[in-house]
């Protein structure tokens, strides 16, 4: 019986949880992204994930760009207030990328099926845009007591949640708090999951708005501070604009792209 | 004080958020014009933003949706599914403020592809909360600048519904929300006829004749005709434009 998270080096966790194939997602809109846990994907080289994110960012730009993605199922990709993500459009444009869109509702839904165990989620939603038609993951279904017509989407069926949390402490109960999306989903609706966090402490003080996940329903929690880096973790660092607004120029160029790769 | 297009438009797109509660923000133009309204109108009103933030109120414009700073200025902050499921699909919000990269007469809008979806000329960022938002807020606004490029005959792509193919279509889809009422851009006020619900012409800002607004159309564009010429931006609204903008 599983009583606490394993705290371990994000190496080990990723090297140990993360295997070619899998279904993985790395959330958080917009705050508390797990750059740090994205790039070790790309360090490791892991190849043919089908990776899963409401709003691919730079982070997935990068894991795009270095090759480690066969799939991506999403709903809003882009750079936002600065304009595209260059690798993830001519992964696209090219055909290279296969792509499973939906609409924010969409993803949610399909996050909060499978925390709750259930293959499937309805809602009221994609009536009427050209979104079914591309998107075999958006079913029609009557309800069975009204007749009313709605959409049924399916649970993700993740191999991998990964997040990351201001804090979690030494039995590796977690605690994030501020914006906090779909993380909460993104764990519970995992077969295995990676929490990075700023910080272990001794002790968990509750915080307004936040999100708890007990120890012993997440697999391994690893210390990386700064590891949300360029985007923020609310009491800890503010986003870093001009990061998201320099990757551009980044992006753009295949050759600079290379070579931002080398660094890594 | 003289102005710009896009400053007429964020101040037109302000004016609409007049004795309205609740407004769910899309980022860009949609913002800058809902952040105006609570800066002078309308100090009350709730802007709700994606990333889970009810009733925002960011003292500069944020980058994006989820800023810090709109979460730390809000009423509450709900978690995404919920901001969905609760909030939008109920149809709780008053208006929703959305932007278009594309857009036909019926206010169909796309944000998805330009071109064929399976090879695209353009990859566009997609959805994100847009096709419900448009479905289940009380009205839509649409803000976008006027072009032939923007306003096209037929959509490549539907990613948010307006008035589908005309009379009737949205209680046939099921959508509980009105639709777009208005189609703001840089050039003056579209509104969808009531009986036909197409797009008409009925204002043009100060200094526009409609025929630069048929030109920057894709289809023919039917002008009302009563139309109006939009009352010019005040000081009062051009200075506390200046001032969001500025402290981007």
């Amino acid at each position: 019986m599983r009583t606490h998270a394993e705290i371990t080096s994000l190496e080990d966790a990723v090297a140990d949880l993360v295997h070619d194939g899998d279904i993985v997602a790395l959330e958080g809109f917009t705050h508390l992204i797990p750059v740090a846990a994205g790039q070790e994907l790309i360090r490791q080289r892991k190849r043919d994930l089908t990776l899963v994110r409401m709003t691919p960012d730079i982070v997935y730009d990068q894991l795009i760009g270095a090759g480690c993605a066969r799939k991506l199922i999403f709903s809003w990709g882009g750079n936002p207030g600065v304009g595209s993500l260059h690798r993830f459009r001519e992964a696209i444009q090219t055909g290279e990328l296969e792509i499973e869109e939906h609409s924010h509702a969409g993803m949610a839904n399909r996050y909060v099926a499978g925390a709750s165990g259930l293959p499937f989620a309805v809602m009221r939603g994609y009536n009427g845009t050209s979104l079914p038609e591309h998107t075999d993951t958006i079913k029609p279904i009557a309800c069975p007591f009204t007749g009313e017509q709605l959409t049924a989407v399916p649970a993700l069926g993740l191999d991998v949640g990964i997040i990351h949390a201001q804090q979690a402490d030494r039995q590796g109960n977690v605690q994030l708090w501020g914006q906090t999306g779909v993380q909460k989903e993104t764990v519970l609706g995992a077969k295995r999951s990676i929490v990075t966090v700023e910080e272990i402490v001794d002790e968990l003080v509750p915080k307004p708005y936040a999100v708890v996940l007990p120890r012993w329903v997440v697999t391994r929690v690893c210390e990386v501070p700064g590891g949300a880096k360029p985007s923020y973790a609310q009491d800890y660092y503010d986003r870093d604009n001009d990061a998201y607004k320099a990757w551009d120029a980044i992006s753009r160029d295949k050759e600079k792209f290379a070579a931002w790769l080398e660094t890594l | 004080m003289s102005w710009e297009p896009d400053e007429m438009m964020s101040v037109a797109a302000a004016r609409e958020l007049r004795d309205v509660t609740a407004c769910f923000v899309g980022i860009g133009l949609p913002s800058t014009g809902a952040n105006l309204a609570r800066r002078t109108h309308s100090p009350d009103l709730v802007l709700v933003y994606e990333a889970g933030a009810v009733g925002a109120k960011p003292p500069r414009l944020p980058l994006s949706i989820g800023d810090g700073m709109l979460g730390e200025t809000a009423d509450y902050i709900a978690a995404v599914p919920e901001i969905f499921n609760y909030w939008v699909q109920p149809g709780r919000i008053d208006v929703g403020f959305l932007g278009a990269a594309q857009i036909d007469r019926f206010a169909n809008i796309n944000t998805t592809v330009i071109g064929d979806y399976d090879h695209p000329k353009v990859r566009l960022p997609g959805a994100g909360g847009a096709p419900e938002i448009a479905a289940s807020c009380g009205e839509v606004i649409v803000i976008v600048r006027q072009s032939p490029r923007a306003f096209v005959e037929t959509v490549d792509f539907i990613t948010s519904v307006g008035h589908g193919d005309g009379p009737g279509s949205r209680e046939k889809l099921g959508l509980i929300g009105n639709g777009p009422t208005k189609v703001i851009t840089d050039l003056g006020i579209l509104e969808p006829d009531p009986e036909t619900c197409e797009l008409v012409l009925t204002h043009v800002h100060p200094g526009v004749e409609a025929d630069q607004a048929r030109e920057a159309t894709g289809w023919e564009l039917k002008v009302a005709d009563d139309l109006v010429t939009t009352d010019p931006p005040t000081d009062e609204e051009l200075r506390e434009l200046r001032e969001l903008v500025a402290a981007r």
